[in-house]
């Protein structure tokens, strides 16, 4: 009933960073709902009321100036899979659980993957421009792009996401290379056919497609920098869909002005947009998407779900299915 | 030896013609004219020329040209597609014709697979604002279609619609397929394909609607005003065969109606469309420049397949891919 309903705080409906209408209601069947520009115009008020912070690409940010005005705040449910936007030691030391969506987002995101590794590969971002350019009067002869079938996927990270990526690859008859922190099962390589690379440079230095899927936590970050970008082929295509961050940015910017690799096909940057100027948005062989890995209504919609239901797990004193608990 | 090389004649090497990286290919069995230097003197070149290698369907197999080759023994075609060419007519000359079916298959397939998915995740789209100068912040109104767990309807199971349908099952996609005739029993089940007897059917229920047919008579036109009302108003045509598959003005009033959500095509009629075609300037439409087989690897397949056709049928041997009047 109405009366039952907990308060919950998030960004906004509608706008550029907000939540589509369809997907708050979503929220809204269970808990009222606070805007932080409503919030913020009278914390004293509104923050006793509020007992879950639901976070939606990374907004409200999670500072620890928001949170000491949420009293009652019992769970951060963020929608996702990452959580290296927030500070989980801080916010479990003030009571507060914290709670992603894993799971839900693998096959958009792996689709994703996919569709960059298949669009840069066979330039497809160049043939629909010439397609359609008024200037245009012939077929172009020399628009090549690379052969995918049977080329050498090399997979970093062989979590949810990367094991989805080595089914879809499969299918492409792709030879599948795969490093992880643990090997995967006997059962799960042959059913993908994926080799296990115990060391990543071997698996750099014999891939046709570098695709990057790991979490970003402190080992990963700067994970493919100037080195292991060097020991790629200069035919090979790095793709990322995992952090920004993973990658050395400026190291990516110089394999591809000198031609040590041969394309990048990325999903993530950092920041996020990059800033207007930044060379990466200038070079021929890149194709970036604005973080759009689970951009599907169908997935975003599994992802509001997850969160709500981690939101009632919440308030209701159950425990929480997603709760992410450090190690 | 050297001097001993049969004559052919090909359109031109760069611009509309072979890539430099084929070159080496075509002069290991032949001496090459082309067609520029051949009109220069077709009286003199004309006799010498015992087949054509013919490349993006030029040089064109008109009586005009056939009749100043009178030693002309093939018409060896780059590539599957035979619709350019008047197969009865060039054998009525006594010329055999081969195509170079099978090596297309997986580029086109994977361009099948990549045209879909482009579509689908909106990837131009979001690409064009991720280097927009003039944006600021990321926009969460981009979304796509779900393409694990939808539903692939293939028409034209032949070598490249299989070859999809073993792409689309890494996506547990529902596959359904249409055919003259129906595949083998192992076949459907290694896909985990479903047979559409009536193309009806599998345009209902499909989320995406794949063209991988060859274009004929019986083909031209498949796709009409009253297939893609058939379709859902949230499915993806995606086109690879050829582009007079699909009427153009019908396909055009669907998307502007949302009959159809979208529609990404390697193939158009003419190629490339008129610079005024409504097509280049809907929203919702995908178009690449007839690039299916556009990598090295596989054009140099293609350009063997072809010299290995013609030299076959000049030595007299059996001849790996000839194509007969019907």
């Amino acid at each position: 009933m109405e009366e039952d309903k907990r308060w919950a705080l998030i960004s906004e409906v509608g706008g550029d960073t907000g939540y589509l209408e369809e997907l708050a209601d979503v929220l809204k069947r269970h808990f009222h709902l606070i805007c932080l520009r409503e919030f913020l115009q009278n914390p004293a008020l509104h923050g006793p009321k509020v007992q879950v912070l639901f976070i939606w690409k990374f907004l409200p940010e999670a500072e620890p100036s928001l949170l000491r005005s949420l009293p009652a705040l019992l769970l951060v449910a963020s929608g996702g899979v990452g959580v290296d936007h927030l500070d989980v030691p801080f916010i479990n030391g003030l009571g507060v659980k914290v709670a992603n969506t894993p799971g839900v987002v693998s096959d958009s995101t792996a689709d994703h993957a996919m569709a960059l590794l298949l669009a840069s590969a066979r330039k497809i971002l160049d043939g629909h421009q010439i397609a359609v350019d008024p200037k245009t009067t012939h077929l172009p002869q020399r628009l090549m792009g690379v052969e995918v079938t049977r080329a050498t996927l090399g997979i970093v990270g062989m979590g949810d996401i990367g094991y989805k990526i080595a089914q879809r690859s499969k299918g492409f008859e792709m030879k599948i290379l795969y490093h992880n922190r643990t090997r995967r099962t006997g059962a799960a390589e042959r059913a993908t056919g994926a080799e296990f690379c115990r060391r990543l440079d071997d698996l750099l230095k014999r891939s046709d497609f570098v695709v990057i899927a790991v979490k970003l936590t402190a080992d990963t970050t700067g994970l493919i920098g100037r080195r292991e970008l060097s020991l790629m082929k200069p035919t090979a295509t790095l793709v990322n869909v995992s952090r920004g961050l993973v990658v050395d940015q400026d190291a990516l910017v110089e394999a591809l002005r000198s031609g040590r690799i041969g394309a990048a096909a990325l999903d993530v940057t950092h920041p996020e947009p990059l800033p207007r100027d930044h060379p990466l948005l200038g070079l021929p062989n890149v194709l970036i998407t604005p973080h759009m890995g689970i951009s599907t209504n169908a997935t975003a919609t599994a992802i509001v779900e997850k969160m709500l239901e981690n939101g009632l797990a919440a308030v209701k004193g159950l425990p929480v299915p997603d709760e992410v608990k450090l190690q | 030896m050297e001097d001993n090389k049969p004559w052919a004649l090909i359109s031109e090497v760069g611009d509309q013609g072979y890539i430099e990286e084929v070159t080496d290919i075509l002069e290991q069995h032949f001496h090459i004219i082309c067609h520029k230097d051949f009109l220069q003197n077709s009286l003199v070149h004309g006799p010498k020329i015992q087949a054509i290698l013919m490349w993006n369907t030029l040089p064109a197999a008109k009586p005009s040209l056939l009749s100043l080759l009178p030693s002309l023994k093939v018409v060896a075609s780059g590539g599957a597609g035979i619709d350019h060419l008047d197969v009865p007519y060039i054998a009525s000359l006594g010329v055999k014709v081969t195509n170079t079916p099978g090596v297309v298959s997986d580029a086109t397939a994977d361009i099948a697979m990549g045209l879909l998915l482009a579509s689908a995740r909106r990837i131009v789209e979001g690409h064009l604002i991720a280097v927009d100068p003039n944006i600021t912040c990321l926009p969460l109104k981009l979304m796509g279609v779900e393409v694990t767990g939808s539903t692939l309807g293939i028409i034209g199971m032949g070598h490249i619609g299989y070859k999809i349908a073993q792409r689309g099952k890494g996506f547990d996609m529902k596959i359904l397929y249409h055919n003259r005739n129906r595949r083998s029993f192992e076949d459907e089940q290694a896909v985990g394909a479903s047979y559409r007897e009536n193309m009806d059917d599998l345009l209902k229920e499909s989320d995406f609607v794949m063209m991988a047919v060859n274009l004929t008579p019986e083909t031209t036109d498949l796709i009409s005003h009253r297939e893609l009302s058939l379709m859902k108003p949230t499915a993806t045509l995606v086109n690879i065969s050829r582009g007079l598959v699909v009427d153009q003005d019908a396909l055009v009033k669907a998307l502007k109606s949302g009959g159809i959500c979208a529609a990404a095509l390697d193939v158009t009629h003419p190629e490339p469309l008129p610079r005024d075609h409504p097509l280049l300037c809907l929203p919702n439409v995908l178009i690449t420049p007839h690039v299916g087989t556009n990598t090295i690897a596989t054009t140099r397949k293609m350009v063997l397949k072809m010299v290995d056709n013609a030299v076959a049928v000049l030595n007299g041997q059996v001849i790996p891919n000839e194509v007969k009047p019907n």
